[in-house]
């Protein structure tokens, strides 16, 4: 392999504009596959979850997943799509090991829907319309590992093995227009398209559209042309590029690449192109020695889909709030920054927050446990928030307790941590835990009399108009109660006892 | 009493009769069919696999379902021989090819479970081109099936086993799969019997695919009455198969027990008749037309003018789905592996053993089809293709306007000697100009014997079409039709037929 | 009348996964250009304004409800492998993309 001279990136925006295609494929979290009856949960053992139909044994044949049809329609008007009011499935052939049939089943030139479009919001707040070309139904394919080359590598192979349980798995595919006039932002219009098609995805609850998983993978086409010149430049396809911040590594890198190439005199050569995480480069693949020719024809074992208008409309009216809008609805009733509500949605926290704010607590105190206690916990752990084992009613009565007065921070950390190890729910941990604040009067006015007795000059410039100095009184109070006296109160009986209330 | 031989004789009915009624037992049925195969199958040859436990075991579940007094099918304890294309849980099947040889199915078709249910005895699987594509059986990867009534003369094709099984009296019943003709061109020349059902009127799930547009499973017998009986079994909707038709079976049992053509308008195409007919095979047509009017049936001419150029869009949508279907087959996950020597990749390994694997006639379909389906071709052949087939269904359309059914010669000629069109594909391709117009509109058509050819004294096939969902027609008028001739003969055509 | 090249058909050959050897290249190069020459006819036979007829009932939205049916064991789903290892097809190298 040689090493990719490459244009520093600003230098390369200063002569090109680039223009990105990006191709979206998600995996439904239907219960079966497409076109049979197998289950698509993940885990189970090789080649336990196949049929005739998804091996492509001889005979078989296909029976459209209605859910997975439900799930496409939801998806393509989320996007603002047309739905089609007839359309086909059609066989992509070309010879695979990991594809049984040796054609996909998929949609050519009659997408389920068309024509769309996705806004997405970039840092700096400004909104980016982003155009869908179409999504369209298929199939997923096999999973190979490759045996005898390195770390499970093609190369140098000596066989492969495979297993179809996850081969005709419902995929949507999500292809853009011609993405142009992002200018130097391309790289992060990449990312915030991926980010925001994967909330829209998630809200729409077809999927868990998990990146690290393979349940949304994007392929990013990228071409140059000179700046002020409209006809397109000749692209590469980066294949598989499998985290956000990927997708915007592999445009950058790509714009880097086709200017050095273009900018010695070269042609940038239409290939697919593999991303590499470790390093953040594209490689060349397989050159192909021959255009490729699908074959595309209409699936002659399944029928056409027909969506009923009345059926398209009532989906359409029980789509949920497009992601954006409701994070700006939120960010506005929660009185928060974009950049605040960005960590939110970074950090995973924007649904255990909602969730916790409907089941009774302050969106302050929501996002404060959530963002904090609960975000640190889970990123010790490794795990998605969600994962936690403590649920948004939890969190809620946790932040209740606190609002009350009967826990304060640090108790209310040991009640989750409580939580969290399985001790039951919040009340019970404090409970068990005798974890209730101390603010009954006679044993906190004890504790305030003892502090003051043991830390007379304190005290001395308490009563001599130093209010500032009482902090130090109520630390003795704290310690001496181990944290469970309620520190408000304690304030209060000392200014009042030493007279500068 | 009734003699092993009289047993191989009688007709699908007729023993289902005889079981039923207790006079012999379905294992004696099987075992006498078995002692048949195993007489005459080897100049015959029209079984690749036959299930001698298998089949005796079923019959032994019939006989002991009938002693508890258990009510069974029409066809219990009938022996059936099904074409190697229908997949058979452990039991080899084939297609006729060297690729799918040994592979032992883990599933069942859906035509192979309702045999099973309704008690028929599967006796074996039969004969074909390799995955069904021919019109002589020859291009099976397991040699030749003959003709009986000439076994130096091709049993039609692609069911050439199939047929020649009812013709030599080795199984009474037989199923076949027509995607051109391929039932009703080897009855037709084998002097038996042969329907192809309306396109999603019988179950494809584990048929294995040739052209999935076209291919469409069907009745093989000697009579129409077992036909019809051997039709509804197999017929009805299955959610397994998508192009399935969900809505009753069409009546063809009680058509065919009740024939009669009195007041049916019957079309006579025009266009089914010229230079690449046999006289003989005119003559005999002639005969069936004359014998329908004296039936009492009105006989109608009629012009189908967009048939001229079926047989050109057949033999570009058929090798263009076959080399789409067949793709699978490429040494992974079942069937022939060559080549592997450790050191090719898997792309080399696809393409030599798809090359050792396939015959002749299924390399060239392939190539065809990859040709017709490729991006600066397909237009003008695959897309102009279907525009044929809405041509062609709109020809039927005007023709059912008019008539009731449409009959023709179902071959322009009677079987051709073994070897004489084997590297002459395009005259090969002859053998189905009047059946592939009926697999193109995906309506329904029988094939029934309407006599020997004056010239070389063989079976020539009668073709009655009918609209869609008609199926029940087919059985009307060839069950009137069957008897007016054997009332003519006075015996079943097959009687002439040499003995083996 | 169209004929195809030797080249087409060793072109159309590799598409298609068959390994032909040179007799057979040959061989099919005149036999398929006759096929083609035949069926050639397919288009002045078809005209603009008729629509294709891809499948030949007009059945719309055959599906199935989203029920998990029982699949093969693995067992049966690795009968017909020409090779086997830890459960999984054994295949050979996999050319191509990484
Ligand atoms: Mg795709
Ligand atoms: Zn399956």
């Amino acid at each position: 392999m040689t090493v990719t001279d490459l244009v520093p990136f600003d230098d390369a925006l200063a002569s090109y504009d680039p223009v990105m295609g990006l191709e979206v494929h998600v995996e439904l979290g239907t219960k079966t596959k497409m076109f049979c009856g197998c289950s698509t949960a993940l885990g189970a053992p090789p080649n336990s979850q196949t049929c005739p139909t998804c091996l492509g044994l001889p005979g078989a044949l296909p029976v459209v997943n209605a859910a997975a049809v439900e799930s496409a329609v939801r998806i393509g008007l989320a996007l603002n799509c047309q739905i089609a009011e007839w359309c086909r499935f059609a066989r992509k052939n070309y010879f695979y090991p990991d594809m049984p049939k040796n054609f996909q089943t998929s949609q050519y030139d009659e997408p389920l829907a068309f024509d769309g479009y996705l806004d997405v919001q970039l840092e700096d707040g400004e909104v980016f319309r982003i155009g869908i070309e179409r999504a369209h139904m298929e199939e997923d394919t096999g999973k190979s590992t490759h045996v005898g080359g390195a770390a499970g590598r093609i190369h140098g192979a000596s066989h492969s093995l495979l297993d179809y349980n996850r081969a005709g798995i419902p995929l949507i595919e999500i292809v853009t227009k011609p993405i142009t006039g992002a200018g130097a932002r391309a790289p992060e219009v990449a990312r915030a398209y991926v980010a925001e098609l994967r909330e829209v995805i998630r809200g729409l609850g077809v999927s868990e559209a998990r990146m690290e998983r393979g349940q949304l993978r994007c392929d990013v086409n990228l071409s140059l042309r000179p700046q002020g010149t409209e006809a397109f430049g000749t692209r590469s396809e980066t294949k598989n590029v499998n985290s956000l911040r990927s997708v915007e590594r592999a445009v950058r890198y790509e714009i880097q690449r086709h200017a050095a190439v273009l900018g010695s005199g070269g042609t940038v050569v239409q290939e697919t192109r593999h991303f590499h995480e470790d390093n953040g480069t594209t490689t060349s693949g397989r050159t192909k020695e021959e255009a490729e020719d699908y074959r595309y024809f209409p699936e002659p074992d399944l029928v056409p889909v027909a969506p009923e208008r009345e059926w398209v409309e009532q989906l359409r009216a029980s789509l949920p709030e497009q992601p954006l809008a409701r994070r700006n609805r939120l960010r506005e009733e929660w009185g928060i920054s974009g950049h605040e509500m960005q960590s939110v949605l970074n950090a995973g926290a924007l649904d255990p927050i909602v969730a916790t704010i409907e089941a009774g607590a302050d969106p302050a105190a929501a996002r404060k446990w959530w963002m904090g206690e609960l975000a640190r916990r889970a990123n010790e752990q490794g795990i998605e928030l969600t994962e936690l084992p403590i649920t948004p009613a939890q969190v809620a009565r946790v932040a209740a307790l606190v609002a009350e007065g009967a826990l304060n921070d640090k108790l209310a950390r040991q009640t989750i941590e409580g939580v969290l190890a399985g001790e039951g729910e919040p009340d019970e941990v404090v409970e068990k835990r005798g974890l209730r604040i101390v603010s009954d009067e006679g044993a906190l006015g004890k504790a305030v009399d003892e502090a003051i007795a043991a830390n007379p000059e304190i005290a001395d410039k308490v009563r001599g108009g130093k209010v500032a100095a009482a902090g130090a009184l109520v630390g003795a109070v704290m310690k001496a109660t181990r944290g469970q006296a309620d520190a408000a109160r304690a304030r209060e009986l000392i200014l009042e006892r030493l007279g500068a209330g | 009493m009734t003699g092993t031989a009289d047993l191989t004789r009688r007709t699908a009915a007729e023993l289902a009769g005889l079981i039923a009624d207790g006079s012999v037992s379905a294992v004696e049925v099987t075992e006498a069919h078995l002692a048949r195969i195993e007489a005459v199958d080897e100049k015959v040859r029209a079984f690749l696999h036959v299930d001698r436990e298998g089949a005796l075991a079923q019959a032994r579940r019939v006989d002991e379902a009938r002693a508890r007094g258990e009510k069974t099918g029409p066809l219990a304890g009938v022996p059936l021989a099904l074409k190697d294309i229908f997949t058979t849980e452990g039991i080899p099947t084939t297609c006729g090819s060297k690729i799918l040889e040994g592979w032992i199915p883990p599933y069942d078709a859906t035509v192979t479970r309702r045999l099973k249910e309704a008690g028929v005895v599967i006796l074996g699987k039969t004969n074909m081109d390799e995955f069904a594509m021919g019109s002589s059986t020859e291009n099976s990867a397991f040699g030749p099936t003959a003709n009986p009534w000439d076994l130096t003369r091709v049993p039609g094709g692609s069911g050439g086993g199939s047929s020649a099984s009812l013709a030599s009296f080795q199984a009474p019943l037989a199923i076949g799969t027509d995607t051109g003709g391929s039932i009703r061109q080897p009855a037709a020349v084998t002097g038996t019997v042969g329907v192809k059902p309306t396109y999603g009127g019988v179950s494809r799930y584990g048929m294995i695919a040739f052209s999935s547009s076209l291919d469409q499973g069907g009745p093989c017998a000697r009579t129409v009455l077992d036909a019809a009986l051997l039709h509804e079994v197999i017929a009805g909707h299955d959610p397994l198969d998508s192009t399935s038709i969900d809505a009753p079976v069409p009546p063809v049992v009680e058509a065919a027990r009740n024939g009669s053509v009195e007041g049916l308008r019957v079309g006579v195409i025009k266009e089914f008749r010229g230079e690449h007919y046999q006289a003989g095979v005119m003559n005999r047509f002639d005969d069936s037309v004359a014998l329908l009017r004296e039936l009492g049936a009105e006989v109608v001419e009629l012009s189908c003018p967009s048939f001229d150029a079926a047989l050109a869009a057949y033999y570009l949508i058929a090798p263009s789905e076959c080399s789409s279907n067949l793709a699978r087959f490429d040494a992974m996950r079942y069937g022939l592996r060559t080549g592997d020597d450790g050191s090719r990749s898997a792309e080399e390994v696809t393409s030599l053993t798809r090359g050792a694997g396939f015959g002749a006639e299924v390399k060239r379909r392939v190539m065809l089809g990859t040709y017709a389906l490729s991006s600066g071709y397909y237009d003008a052949y695959y897309g102009s293709a279907q525009k044929v087939r809405t041509l062609i269904a709109r020809d039927f359309e005007r023709a059912f306007a008019d008539v009731d059914v449409i009959v023709s010669p179902t071959t322009p000629t009677t079987a051709f000697p073994l070897g004489e069109r084997v590297d002459d594909p395009v005259a090969m391709y002859y053998a189905d100009l009047c059946t592939i117009p009926v697999n193109l509109a995906g309506i329904a058509a029988m094939s029934l014997p309407c006599g020997l050819a004056d010239e070389d004294g063989l079976p020539v096939g009668l073709q009655i079409v009918a609209p869609a969902m008609a199926d029940d027609r087919l059985y009307r008028v060839g069950a009137a039709v069957e008897a007016a001739f054997q009332a003519r003969w006075g015996h079943p055509l097959l009687e002439e037929a040499p003995a083996l | 009348m169209p004929g195809i090249t030797r080249e087409e058909v060793s072109h159309l050959a590799r598409l298609a996964r068959l390994d032909l050897t040179d007799e057979e290249l040959d061989h099919f190069a005149g036999q398929l250009g006759d096929i083609i020459g035949a069926v050639a006819r397919v288009s002045d036979a078809a005209t603009e304004d008729v629509p294709p007829t891809s499948h030949p009932l007009p059945l719309t939205n055959v599906m199935r409800p989203d029920e998990v049916r029982p699949s093969l064991t693995p067992e049966q789903a690795l009968s017909g492998a020409p090779a086997q290892e830890q459960q999984r097809f054994k295949v050979p190298r996999i050319l191509g993309e990484e």
